[in-house]
C-alpha cells in the first residue's frame, strides 16, 4: 500500500507529463479545461460549416446545393452540436480553468471523474457524427426532436444519436457534480458563498440545472428508444400515449438548458465590465438573487415553446406570464451592467468590446423573448424565423460572444503572452458586424411569415435570405481570424504581468502569468 | 500534494479507459438493437471492460483511502458527491412519473373524448368517421384507441385486486420486504456505528438476502404479466408506464443490491469500515433508501391509485 502513496507525489513537484499521455491521463483543472476548450473550438468549427451549407442553399430560393434530406440532417445535427458541443462544454472548459482558482483552491473535487466527463465527449460527437454516414443519414427531425418524426419516422441511425445522448448527458451530470462540489467544500477560508466572484455563482447555478435536468433528457430520449424499437406508445396516441408529452418532456429540459447556455456568460460579462470601467460591480446582491430567481422560474416556463400546440386555455395564460416574470431579473442584470459602466473610466479592450456588444445585443434577444412569449402574438410567430432570429442572438451575440471575451480576458493568465489587440479588435468588428448581418434580417422574413427549416422559400423572401448569407460566410471566416489569435497567443507576444488588466480582481489575478500548473496547493489568506 | 492537505491524484488511466468503454458499449448497444454485424460482440466486450475499468477504479479508490490520503475535506467531496448524484436519479424518476402524471389526467382523457381536447375526437365523431370509438378513460386502460394488431390487450392489470386477493398480491409483499429492507440496512449501520462488526455483517447480510427475494418477486411478477395477464410492454400506455418505472426501479434495486454485496463483501473478507469511517457503506445505503422511496411512490401511484 506504501507504493500508492508514494506514487502520488512525483508530477506534482514536477509539473506535467510529456506527449499524448499526459491529455489522457491528466486530473489536472487547467489541462482539462483546456481540452475541453479546444474541444470545443472544434465543434464549433464543425457545427459552423453545417451552417455554411444551410446558408449557401438558402442564398437563393430554389434548390441549388444540397438535397433537402440532407439540408434536414446538416439542420438537425448544427443545432445538436452548437448547444452539445460547442456552447456547453466551452463553458466547461472556462469552470475547469477558472472556478478553482478563483475560491482558492488546489484543483476541483474529483480530478479522476473530472477527466471522464471530458474524455465522454469526443466518444458522444464521434458517434453522433458517424450517423452521418450510416444507412438512412443521419438524424434529420431538428435539434427538439420531436416526435413522431423523430420515432415513427426516423431514420435507424437515430438509435445511435439516442445513446450519444446519454453518454453526453452522462458527462454533463458527472461534469456538474464536480463543480458544485468544488464550490461548496473547497472555498479557501474566508471566501463565504456572498464574497464568491460571479462566475463561480453562476456556475454553481447552472450546475444544479444541469444536474435537474439532463436526466429528464435522457428519460425522453429512453422512452423515443422504447417507442422506436420495443413496442411502448408513450408518444404514440393510437396507444394511448402523446406525441405532445414528448415536447412537455423536453422542453422541461430545454428552457433550463437555454439559461445554462446564458448564466455563465452573465458570469463572464460581469468580471469583464467591472474590471474596464475600473469600478467595483453595481449591485453584487441583485445579481446573485436575480441569477437565482431565473434559475427557478427556468423550471415553470416550459411550455412557452409550445403555445401552438394546442394547451388549455389556463396553460397557455399561465406559461406566458411566468415567462414574462423573468424578464424582472434579466433586466435587473442589464441595468446593473451599465450601472457599473456609469461614470467609470472605461476603456474598451477587446474582452470589453465583447462584453459591451453582449449587453446590447442580449438584450435584444430578451425583446424579441419578450415578443414570442405573448402568446396571440407567437402564434403568428412560432416555427417562423422570427423566432429563429431571437434565439440566434441571444445565443451568437449572446453565449458565443461571452466566450469570446472570456478567452480574451484570461488567455493572457493562460498562456502568459498578451493577444494582439490590434487582430482582436478587427476579429471583433468583424463578427459583430457578420453576426448582425446575419441575423438581424432574420426578424424581418420571419415577420412577414417565412417558416423555419425548410430549404426553399417564396421569392418574397429572397433578398433578405441573400443579405443572411453573406453576413453567415462573413462571420464564418472571421472565426478563422480568431483561430490564429489564439494560436499566435499560444506561442509568443508580448508578457502579461500577474495582474494582466489595470485593475482586475479576484484571485485568479494574484497568480503568476502563465498560472503554474498547480495553484493554491496551500489555500491563500483572504481578508 | 506539495504542502497542502487536498488529495490530488496522480494522473490516471482509469477515466479514458471507462470513457472509451462506455463507447464500446453505445456502438454495440446501438448496433445490437438496429441488426448490425458485431453489434452484440462490441457490446459484450464494452460492457466486460467497463465492469473491469470500475473495479479496479473502485479498488484504487479504497486503497488510497486506507493509506490515510483522504482528508476529511476529500471525504466530504464523495459524500456531496454522491448526494448530487442521487439528485440526478430522482430526475431520472421525475420524468417517468411525470409521464404517468401526464397520461392519466390529460392524454387519456382527451383520447377518449372528454376535456377540452377531447372535443377534436368527438369532431371527428361528428363526421361520422368511426374514430377510436370504444376507448373509455379509464385507470388502469387495459385497451388501446387503435385496436391494431401493434398491440397486446391484457385482461388483468396490476392494481390493487381488491381486499378478497390482498395475501396473494405480490406487490404488497415487495412492499414489505423493501420497507424491512431499509430498516436492516439502517440497524447494520448502527451495528457498525457501536463498534460491532458482526451486527454489521449479519444485519447488512439480511439486506441483501430482501433485496435478492425483491428481485425474485419482481421477475414473478414480470412473469405473470407476460405469460398469465397478456400484459407487456406494447400493451399501449398502461403496459408502457407500467414496465418502464417499475423495470428502471428494479434495474436500480439490482445496482443497489450489487453495492450493497460489495459493502458486505469488503466488511467479511477484509475488515473494510470502521465505526467512525465507513463512507462506501453509507454512501450505498443512501442509495438503498432512494430506491425505496422511489418503490413507495411506484406502489402508490402505480399500483394503487
Ligand atoms: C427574456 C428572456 C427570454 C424570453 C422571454 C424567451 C422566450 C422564448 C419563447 C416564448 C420562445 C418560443 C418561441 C416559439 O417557438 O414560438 C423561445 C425560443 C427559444 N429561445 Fe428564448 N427567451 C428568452 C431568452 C432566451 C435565452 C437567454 C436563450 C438562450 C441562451 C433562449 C433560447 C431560445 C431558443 C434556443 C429557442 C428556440 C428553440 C427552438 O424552437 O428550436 N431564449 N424563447
Ligand atoms: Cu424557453
Amino acid at each position: 500500500m506504501s507504493a500508492v502513496v508514494e506514487n502520488h507525489h512525483d508530477d506534482h513537484h514536477h509539473g506535467p507529463a510529456k506527449g499524448l499521455k499526459r491529455w489522457l491521463y491528466t486530473t489536472n483543472h487547467k489541462d482539462i479545461g483546456t481540452l475541453y476548450l479546444w474541444f470545443s473550438f472544434a465543434m464549433f468549427l464543425i457545427g459552423g460549416v453545417m451552417a455554411l451549407v444551410i446558408r449557401a442553399e438558402l442564398f437563393q430560393p430554389g434548390m441549388q446545393i444540397v438535397e433537402p434530406e440532407f439540408y434536414n440532417q446538416m439542420l438537425t445535427l448544427h443545432g445538436l452540436i452548437m448547444v452539445f458541443g460547442a456552447v456547453m462544454p466551452a463553458f466547461v472548459g472556462l469552470a475547469n480553468w477558472l472556478v478553482p482558482m478563483m475560491i482558492g483552491a488546489p484543483d476541483m473535487a474529483l480530478p479522476r471523474m473530472n477527466n471522464l466527463s471530458f474524455w465522454i465527449l469526443p466518444f458522444a460527437f464521434f458517434v453522433l457524427l458517424s450517423s452521418l454516414f450510416m444507412d438512412g443519414g443521419a438524424p434529420n427531425f431538428g435539434w427538439t426532436f420531436y416526435a413522431p418524426l423523430s420515432t415513427t419516422y426516423a431514420p435507424p441511425s437515430t438509435t445511435f444519436f439516442i445513446f450519444s445522448v446519454h453518454i453526453m448527458g452522462a458527462s454533463s451530470i458527472m461534469g456538474s457534480i464536480n463543480v458544485i462540489v468544488t464550490i461548496m467544500n473547497m472555498r479557501a477560508p474566508g471566501i463565504t458563498l456572498m464574497k464568491m466572484p460571479l462566475f463561480v455563482w453562476a456556475w454553481l447555478i447552472t450546475a444544479y440545472l444541469l444536474i435537474a435536468v439532463m436526466p429528464v433528457l435522457a428519460g425522453a430520449v429512453t422512452m423515443m428508444l422504447m417507442d422506436i424499437h420495443f413496442g411502448t406508445s408513450f408518444f404514440n396516441a393510437a396507444g394511448g400515449g402523446d406525441p405532445v408529452l414528448f415536447q412537455h418532456i423536453f422542453w422541461f429540459f430545454g428552457h433550463p438548458e437555454v439559461y445554462i447556455m446564458i448564466l455563465p456568460a452573465f458570469g463572464i460579462v460581469s468580471h469583464i465590465v467591472e474590471t474596464f470601467s475600473r469600478k467595483q460591480l453595481f449591485g453584487y446582491s441583485s445579481m446573485v438573487w436575480a441569477m437565482l430567481s431565473i434559475a427557478i422560474l427556468s423550471f415553470v416556463v416550459w411550455a412557452h415553446h409550445m403555445f401552438t400546440v394546442g394547451m388549455p386555455l389556463a396553460a397557455e395564460l399561465f406559461f406566458m406570464w411566468a415567462t414574462m416574470l423573468i424578464a424582472v431579473p434579466t433586466g435587473v442584470k442589464v441595468f446593473n451592467w451599465v450601472a457599473t459602466m456609469f461614470k467609470g473610466s472605461i476603456t474598451f479592450e477587446v474582452p470589453m468590446l465583447f462584453a459591451c456588444a453582449f449587453i446590447v445585443l442580449f438584450t435584444l434577444g430578451g425583446f424579441s423573448g419578450l415578443m414570442v412569449a405573448i402568446v396571440p402574438a407567437d402564434f403568428q410567430y412560432h416555427d417562423t424565423y422570427f423566432v429563429v432570429a431571437h434565439f440566434h442572438y441571444v445565443l451568437v451575440p449572446g453565449s458565443v460572444f461571452s466566450i469570446m471575451a472570456a478567452v480574451y480576458f484570461w488567455i493572457p493568465k493562460w498562456t502568459g503572452n498578451m493577444y494582439d489587440e490590434r487582430l482582436g479588435r478587427l476579429h471583433f468588428w468583424l463578427s459583430f458586424i457578420g453576426v448582425n448581418v446575419t441575423f438581424f434580417p432574420q426578424h424581418f422574413i420571419g415577420l412577414a411569415g417565412m417558416p423555419r427549416r425548410y430549404p426553399d422559400y417564396a421569392l418574397q423572401f429572397a433578398d433578405w435570405n441573400m443579405v443572411s448569407s453573406v453576413g453567415a460566410f462573413l462571420f464564418g471566416f472571421s472565426q478563422i481570424l480568431f483561430l490564429f489569435i489564439v494560436l499566435k497567443t499560444v506561442m509568443g507576444g508580448k508578457k502579461a504581468t500577474s495582474e494582466v488588466w489595470e485593475g482586475a480582481r479576484g484571485l485568479e489575478w494574484t497568480v503568476e502569468s502563465p498560472a503554474p500548473y498547480h495553484t493554491f496547493t496551500v489555500p491563500p489568506k483572504i481578508n | 500534494m506539495s504542502g497542502g492537505n487536498y488529495y490530488i491524484p496522480d494522473s490516471s488511466r482509469y477515466p479514458i479507459f471507462a470513457a472509451s468503454s462506455l463507447f464500446l458499449l453505445v456502438m454495440g448497444a446501438g448496433g445490437t438493437i438496429n441488426g448490425t454485424d458485431n453489434g452484440s460482440t462490441i457490446l459484450y466486450i464494452g460492457f466486460v471492460s467497463m465492469l473491469t475499468t470500475l473495479f479496479f477504479w473502485f479498488r484504487t479508490v479504497v486503497k488510497e483511502h486506507l493509506a490515510g490520503l483522504d482528508s476529511a475535506q476529500l471525504k466530504k467531496s464523495y459524500v456531496f458527491g454522491m448526494a448530487w448524484f442521487i439528485f440526478s436519479e430522482v430526475m431520472f424518476f421525475a420524468a417517468f412519473f411525470g409521464a404517468l402524471f401526464y397520461v392519466r389526467n390529460f392524454a387519456v382523457p382527451w383520447l377518449a373524448g372528454e376535456g377540452e381536447k377531447g372535443l377534436a375526437i368527438e369532431f371527428v365523431r361528428d363526421m361520422g368517421v368511426d374514430f377510436w370509438n370504444g376507448f373509455q378513460n379509464t385507470w388502469p386502460v387495459l385497451t388501446t384507441p387503435d385496436q391494431g394488431a401493434a398491440y397486446t390487450t391484457p385482461h388483468k392489470s396490476m392494481s390493487f385486486p381488491g381486499w378478497s386477493h390482498l395475501v396473494e398480491w405480490l406487490p404488497l409483499w415487495n412492499t414489505i420486504i423493501l420497507l424491512s429492507s431499509s430498516v436492516t440496512v439502517h440497524f447494520a449501520h448502527l451495528g457498525l456505528k457501536s463498534g460491532s462488526r458482526k451486527k454489521f455483517n449479519v444485519w447488512l447480510g439480511f439486506t441483501v438476502g430482501l433485496a435478492i427475494i425483491f428481485l425474485g418477486l419482481q421477475a414473478a411478477e414480470y412473469y405473470e404479466a407476460y405469460a398469465h395477464y397478456g400484459l407487456k410492454l406494447n400493451s399501449g400506455i398502461y403496459g408502457s408506464t407500467f414496465f418502464m418505472l417499475t423495470g428502471f426501479h428494479g434495474f436500480h434495486v439490482f445496482l443497489g443490491c450489487i453495492m450493497l454485496s460489495t459493502m458486505l463483501a469488503r466488511s467479511v473478507f477484509f475488515n473494510h469500515f470502521e465505526a467512525h469511517d465507513h463512507f462506501g457503506f453509507e454512501a450505498a445505503s443512501w442509495y438503498w433508501h432512494f430506491v425505496d422511496v422511489v418503490w413507495v411512490m411506484l406502489f402508490f401511484f402505480v399500483y394503487i391509485i
